[in-house]
């Protein structure tokens, strides 16, 4: 079983991508990609549909090997390491389609998701400490979703959803979180809501997050990566980049 | 603070037996049933309305056996979502356990006479026992054959299947041709295993003659035990957060896998568990119907299993227990009054479950249909 990290180690560079390339059928997803992420912080990453953003996050948690480059997690090389191996080390994901398990209730989705030995035997004999309950409590205040902990998760609205997958992403404590297009199909309200709750998080947590809507990315980011065709076009804060002449052609088409 | 039943669960594992009124009038039925039926045979007259016949008591036990098989498989199939049409096999396997056992047991008393090998060997010119009936006179190896020739057969399957991530449709045309596979080498005779004949004629088993009507009454209740024991293993399985996990599974495998759990191990150890439930099932069979060959491992048996969950209700384990009774009870019915219509009524029954009783019965009764 993979430990996580020590805390001297959670300064400093906590995610670094270099030359990563990945390609499908001679199709650069990613194109010599080299990213730096730094702990604590909050980064947006945006692109341009096909610019590699998905691509980028299989590779960091396993789901795809590229043909070139790394992709260190601290000192661990992600490369070596299965998709559970990575998760357990301490990089949670958050698909872009919220996927909960809707026929557990919301309790129950945050239960398989607390952090500890996953086999089986010890699965068949977990019974819940006083200690973990009081996370799962701790996150559903986070997550805003305590009234609705005994309902069906299939139950809950679309933002509900998305909500309660970032809480069983907290509920792995995770270093690094990576969330792919939080607010989308969000509702003025839910995407709010969901920004206070990611920028609650940062410090304690790196976050990632991939995501279309720039009001949002203002609303959140303090440094924000353009993606483009595979790699890095633009870095920088929000307005930096704005007015940055290659991402405007890029979004505009120039 | 209002807590959600799982929560509660959760903290407290024991609660999933006794907050389970379902499955305490299973079980409660079972113990009932265990101790009434010997008394209805054999202390109540045959001339009393209240009597139970011996053909009556086989028949049950018969149905008891089929549930527990049927229990097998919505543990794989209603939590774990993994459909086997394959069951047939590992039930035939554990037969065929305690089919070799009842052989040795058969002795001198054969046609042939012949202390040591079966008939059908003698029928071979056989001079020598092979070296896979060693072992097979004494009842307790057969009965770990029972249990860890279906279990290897499961962990070999399973480890090959799993590992490789075959699912869905692939995985259950695969297990249906496991089963095929296993049908075809039984009907050669130089397996070793009677060939098309199978195993019939038993005599006795530990030294109680399987003709008697006492004998018939103590394999009932051991077969009741049985089932009621299997419930409450499944029920522990199935409330533990390793059984959560397992719907986890059913519902979003990836998902599942990116949480760090490792979904082809918590695959293989409920697959393997169910297949020692089926082998145990088929051991407690044969027995009672005297009687076992490689027919047992034809397809349509195991796709029959499958029916018997739909129509009882999927992912709840009664909900087997229920279809596997009813059933077969139809079936011994429409095989005895219209059997030209059997095949067509069971059809029919399927067909009418999927389309209007996704849940099966379960699903309508209000409480069991929270059943997730």
């Amino acid at each position: 079983m993979i430990e996580p990290l020590p805390p001297e180690l959670l300064r400093g560079t906590i995610l670094e991508l270099t030359n990563l390339t990945v390609s499908f059928d001679g199709f650069k997803a990613l194109n010599a990609l080299s990213l730096k992420v730094e702990a604590g912080e909050l980064r947006c990453i945006i692109g341009p549909n096909g610019a590699g953003k998905t691509t980028m996050m299989d590779v960091v948690t396993g789901k795809t090997r590229p043909d070139h480059g790394s992709a260190f997690f601290g000192k661990i090389n992600l490369l070596e390491l299965s998709e559970p191996e990575i998760a357990q080390a301490g990089i949670g994901r958050k698909f872009q389609k919220p996927t909960v398990f809707e026929r557990l209730t919301v309790f129950e989705n945050l239960e398989l998701s607390l952090w500890g030995d996953k086999r089986f035997l010890k699965a068949l004999l977990a019974r819940l400490s006083r200690a973990q309950s009081d996370h799962i409590r701790d996150v559903l205040e986070v997550i805003g979703l305590t009234g609705q902990r005994a309902m069906l998760a299939g139950a809950l609205s679309h933002g509900q959803k998305q909500w309660l997958e970032i809480g069983m992403l907290l509920m792995q404590e995770p270093d690094v979180l990576l969330v792919d297009e939080p607010v989308a199909g969000m509702t003025p309200q839910e995407t709010e809501r969901t920004a206070e709750l990611l920028l609650s998080l940062k410090a304690e947590h790196t976050v990632i997050v991939v995501e279309h809507d720039m009001d949002f990315v203002r609303s959140i980011a303090r440094v924000v990566t353009v993606l483009h065709e595979g790699r890095v076009l633009a870095e920088g804060d929000m307005d930096q980049v704005q007015n940055d002449q290659r991402v405007i052609e890029v979004y505009l088409g120039e | 603070m209002p807590e959600g039943p799982g929560e509660d669960i959760a903290r407290r594992p024991w609660a999933s037996i006794v907050g389970d009124p379902g499955g305490t009038s299973l079980v409660g039925l079972l113990l009932a049933a265990a101790v009434a039926v010997p008394i209805l045979n054999q202390l109540v007259p045959a001339s009393s309305s209240f009597h139970v016949s011996t053909y009556l008591l086989t028949l049950i036990g018969k149905y008891l056996c089929y549930a527990m098989l049927a229990m097998a498989v919505d543990l794989v199939w209603g939590y774990c979502g993994i459909l086997s049409l394959g069951h047939a096999a590992f039930f035939t396997l554990g037969g065929y356990a305690m089919g070799m056992y009842l052989m040795r047991q058969i002795g001198v008393r054969g046609v042939y006479g012949d202390p040591v090998l079966p008939d059908f060997m003698v029928f071979l010119n056989w001079d020598k026992l092979p070296w896979f009936w060693y072992g097979f006179n004494h009842f307790w190896f057969a009965m770990l054959m029972v249990v860890l020739v279906p279990a290897l057969l499961a962990l070999v399957f399973g480890w090959l299947a799993f590992r490789s991530r075959v699912t869905g449709v692939y995985l259950s045309i695969m297990t249906q041709a496991l089963s095929y596979a296993m049908m075809l080498a039984f009907f050669r005779n130089d397996m070793g295993f009677g060939g098309n004949n199978g195993f019939t004629d038993f005599k006795d088993l530990l030294g109680f003659d399987l003709h008697k009507d006492s004998t018939r009454v103590v394999l009932f209740v051991a077969t009741a035990v049985a089932l009621a024991a299997a419930y409450l293993a499944c029920r522990a399985i199935t409330a533990s957060r390793a059984g959560r996990v397992i719907r986890a599974i059913r519902d979003a495998e990836s998902r599942t896998r990116f949480l760090g759990y490792r979904v082809e191990s918590y695959k293989l150890w409920t697959f393997v568990f169910s297949a020692v439930l089926a082998g145990i099932a088929g051991a407690l069979y044969v027995p009672q119907v005297g009687i076992i060959n490689p027919s047992e491992f034809a397809p349509i048996n195991s796709i029959e299993v499958v029916i018997w969950v739909a129509v009882g209700g999927r992912g709840t384990l009664i909900g087997a227990v229920a279809g596997a009774v009813l059933v077969n009870y139809a079936k011994t019915f429409f095989t005895g009054a219209l059997p030209e219509v059997w095949l067509y009524a069971l059809g029919s029954m399927f067909v009418l479950t999927t389309l209007f009783l996704p849940r099966g019965i379960m699903g309508l009764i209000p409480r069991a249909s929270n059943a997730r």
